[in-house]
């Protein structure tokens, strides 16, 4: 557990809700939205292996060559606490991070909620996904130019301290940094993936929150995520951006609680 | 200077008057731009119109900032950059490249504000917007180099791996009636050439030679000297049927090549005998081979001197047989020196374990290597090289 930096508030007999982070920064970008769900649930976060105040030792490179990796870390997250029932939130590219989870242990989830999901980033024939291959390659130039300042001697400092009090003000540099070779290794991996062909597997409710004006992941592509996951619903949201559990946390969790609202608790 | 009267008050007042809040905004030595927490441009100043070639109107509400950037940029700036804007309320020496309204990319650093109101509700995001061209490219130009440093860093290891396997045979070649493993484990990582060596060839119809040995130190320096020995035994053996008068030639050619560095080797020359094998083992300076028979095992030959030391070296042959079922291990100074914290490995726990081991060779020089190797915690401190032999318990005569 202090492997992925678990944290736990809320009810301890509530329902899980379990929020996963997407490539960039840590599970700070749900503090505007995990607290308001501590009334009635269990809420438990995390930082996936590479990011945020995990143990960065924890990094396989063959392990997280692909999002199966990151889906069985959370299954195992999953396991460890022994949660079921799960509601899965899962931003960005863990939004297809819960997808595999849930296709591999249908069983452990009662709902997903994705915001902002892309089963394939890249444009493919006959859908679009937003970008081309070379533009992975700019986006990777970019996170070199952007991690010059990034320090090896900082590491310890960032990394593995999950013993350490709620993001501190001298903390606040760091939740979007994490090492260069973990940051494009990620990069690579999510923005390469294509797992179109998983959206059908998934059988639970799911719902989609979608941004106006996203450039990672644009009204086309949550379309078609809602239409190729057989009980899932499309929520567009006023919300601009990629990141609308940051910008309109408000919107986000009221979309959040009116689905969870609508499915009956498993018992 | 002081500035009190004629030109120079005249000067600073001018420049005061001139250099008035607008002047300040639309000339400042680097691009402004305001826009909303969204990130719709609201207000931009001239200096940014210059460096990026739009005009007013095609930009100011009707763009988001995070358009103007190429594509991998954009992704940056919906992942790392916003979020850390919403985060902290600032974001510092960002990297982007803006595309110009010529198509061309202006790389740039930009510096953000969010301003907030008194409940905390985003207003407005004010960003200075740096000309990072030269910058970038000197950038590029250390990212180059590190990545031509981490590639010479690999191909440095390629050649060290490269250069170790011509100093190992891949595997030992078979001999009829005689099973014979080896096994060999640089040092830490195999990074870097190690000294151990080992050879088994054939010398005539019914002999063959085995030799191990170590020449002292590592890296490219030891790998030559290594593979001198290798080859000056070969020829050596060859012409000298005693494997003392071969390890006196090795010392010799040691001592012309003007190297300061010295090695010990374990010469064996096997002759097939009926009933098993006839040995001739002479030891220049190297660990005394283990003889196992019947369940127990000695150390066998005499020790000798280290050779490229002294012009007149002490290497004596002693006869051994090896009937069927003994078995017989060479190795280097990594076994029974293998640490764990202030302990040795030691002659005595090699002896026990031999003695113990009622096996073929490969599962004897396995059993021994594995054993050597969880005693450091899996990690060698000095190279290990093995050759196990052992006279199968049905051999007949030839």
């Amino acid at each position: 557990m202090r492997r992925h930096n678990v944290n736990q508030s809320g009810r301890s007999d509530g329902q899980p809700i379990l929020f996963a982070h997407g490539f960039g920064c840590d599970q700070n970008m749900w503090r505007f939205v995990a607290p308001r769900f501590e009334a009635d649930y269990r809420v438990i976060l995390f930082d996936h292996v590479g990011a945020g105040r995990s143990d960065l030792s924890a990094y396989d490179r063959h392990r997280y060559s692909t999002l199966q990796g990151y889906a069985d870390d959370v299954l195992q997250i999953c396991a460890a606490l022994d949660l079921d029932d799960v509601v899965f939130v899962g931003h960005s590219v863990s939004a297809m991070i819960g997808v595999l989870a849930a296709a591999r242990e249908p069983d452990r989830f009662a709902s997903l909620v994705l915001v902002g999901p892309s089963p394939r980033y890249i444009n493919d024939e006959g859908y679009v996904g937003g970008f081309e291959a070379a533009d992975i390659d700019d986006l990777l130039r970019s996170l070199e130019s952007n991690y010059l300042g990034w320090s090896a001697a900082m590491a310890p400092a960032i990394m593995g301290r999950p013993d350490q009090p709620e993001l501190g003000q001298e903390l606040t540099d760091s939740f979007c940094r994490t090492d260069p070779d973990v940051a494009r290794h990620f990069a690579r991996v999510t923005f390469t993936s294509d797992n179109r062909a998983d959206l059908a597997r998934v059988d639970i409710p799911t719902l989609v929150l979608q941004c106006s004006d996203d450039v990672i992941a644009p009204v086309s592509v949550g379309e078609f995520v809602s239409q190729q996951m057989p009980r899932a619903t499309l929520v567009q949201l006023e919300a601009t951006g990629h990141c609308p559990n940051l910008s309109a946390p408000d919107e986000t969790t009221a979309a959040i609680e009116a689905f969870l609202h609508r499915i009956p608790a498993q018992t | 200077m002081t500035i009190g009267q004629g030109d120079a008050l005249e000067g600073f007042i001018d420049a005061l008057l001139d250099d008035n809040a607008g002047q300040l905004y639309e000339r400042a030595p680097c691009g402004y731009l305001s826009t909303t927490p969204d990130g719709t441009i609201i207000k931009a100043n001239e200096t940014f119109f210059a460096l990026t070639g739009y005009r007013r109107g095609e930009l100011v509400g009707r763009v988001r900032f995070a358009e103007l950037l190429s594509p991998g940029g954009q992704i940056y700036h919906e992942t790392h950059y916003a979020p850390l804007l919403r985060m902290q309320g600032t974001a510092r020496e960002i990297a982007f490249d803006v595309v110009r309204a010529d198509g061309e990319r202006l790389p740039v650093l930009v510096n953000s504000v969010l301003e907030r109101d008194a409940q905390g509700h985003a207003i407005v995001i004010r960003t200075a917007v740096f000309d990072a061209s030269q910058r970038r490219e000197y950038e590029r130009e250390l990212l180059r180099a590190k990545q031509r440093a981490e590639e010479s860093e690999a191909n440095a290891t390629r050649l060290a791996h490269t250069l170790q396997q011509t100093l190992i045979p891949p595997t030992p070649p078979v001999i009829p009636q005689l099973d014979i493993a080896a096994r060999y484990r640089p040092a830490g990582d195999g990074g870097v050439v190690g000294g151990d060596f080992y050879d088994v060839f054939q010398v005539a119809d019914e002999e063959w030679v085995v030799a191990v040995g170590d020449v002292c130190g590592k890296g490219v320096d030891a790998a030559v000297v290594t593979a001198l020995a290798r080859y000056t035994l070969r020829a050596a053996a060859m012409q000298h049927s005693s494997p003392a008068a071969a390890l006196t030639v090795l010392n010799a050619a040691l001592l012309a090549s003007g190297t300061d560095r010295f090695c010990t080797v374990a010469c064996l020359r096997l002759h097939r005998e009926s009933g098993g094998w006839q040995g001739t083992l002479a030891l220049g300076g190297h660990p005394r081979p283990v003889l196992a028979s019947g369940g127990t095992a000695a150390l066998v030959g005499e020790p000798g001197s280290l050779l490229g030391v002294l012009p007149e070296p002490e290497v004596t042959d002693l006869r051994l047989g090896l009937a069927p079922g003994e078995s017989l291990l060479l190795y280097t100074d990594g076994v029974p020196e293998g640490r764990d914290d202030d302990r040795f490995y030691g002659i005595e726990r090699l002896l026990a374990l031999v003695g113990m081991l009622q096996s073929d060779a490969d599962e004897l020089a396995g059993a021994v290597l594995d054993d050597v190797l969880a005693f450091q915690q899996g990690t060698a401190r000095d190279d290990i090289a093995l050759v196990a032999l052992r006279v199968p318990a049905g051999a007949v005569s030839a």
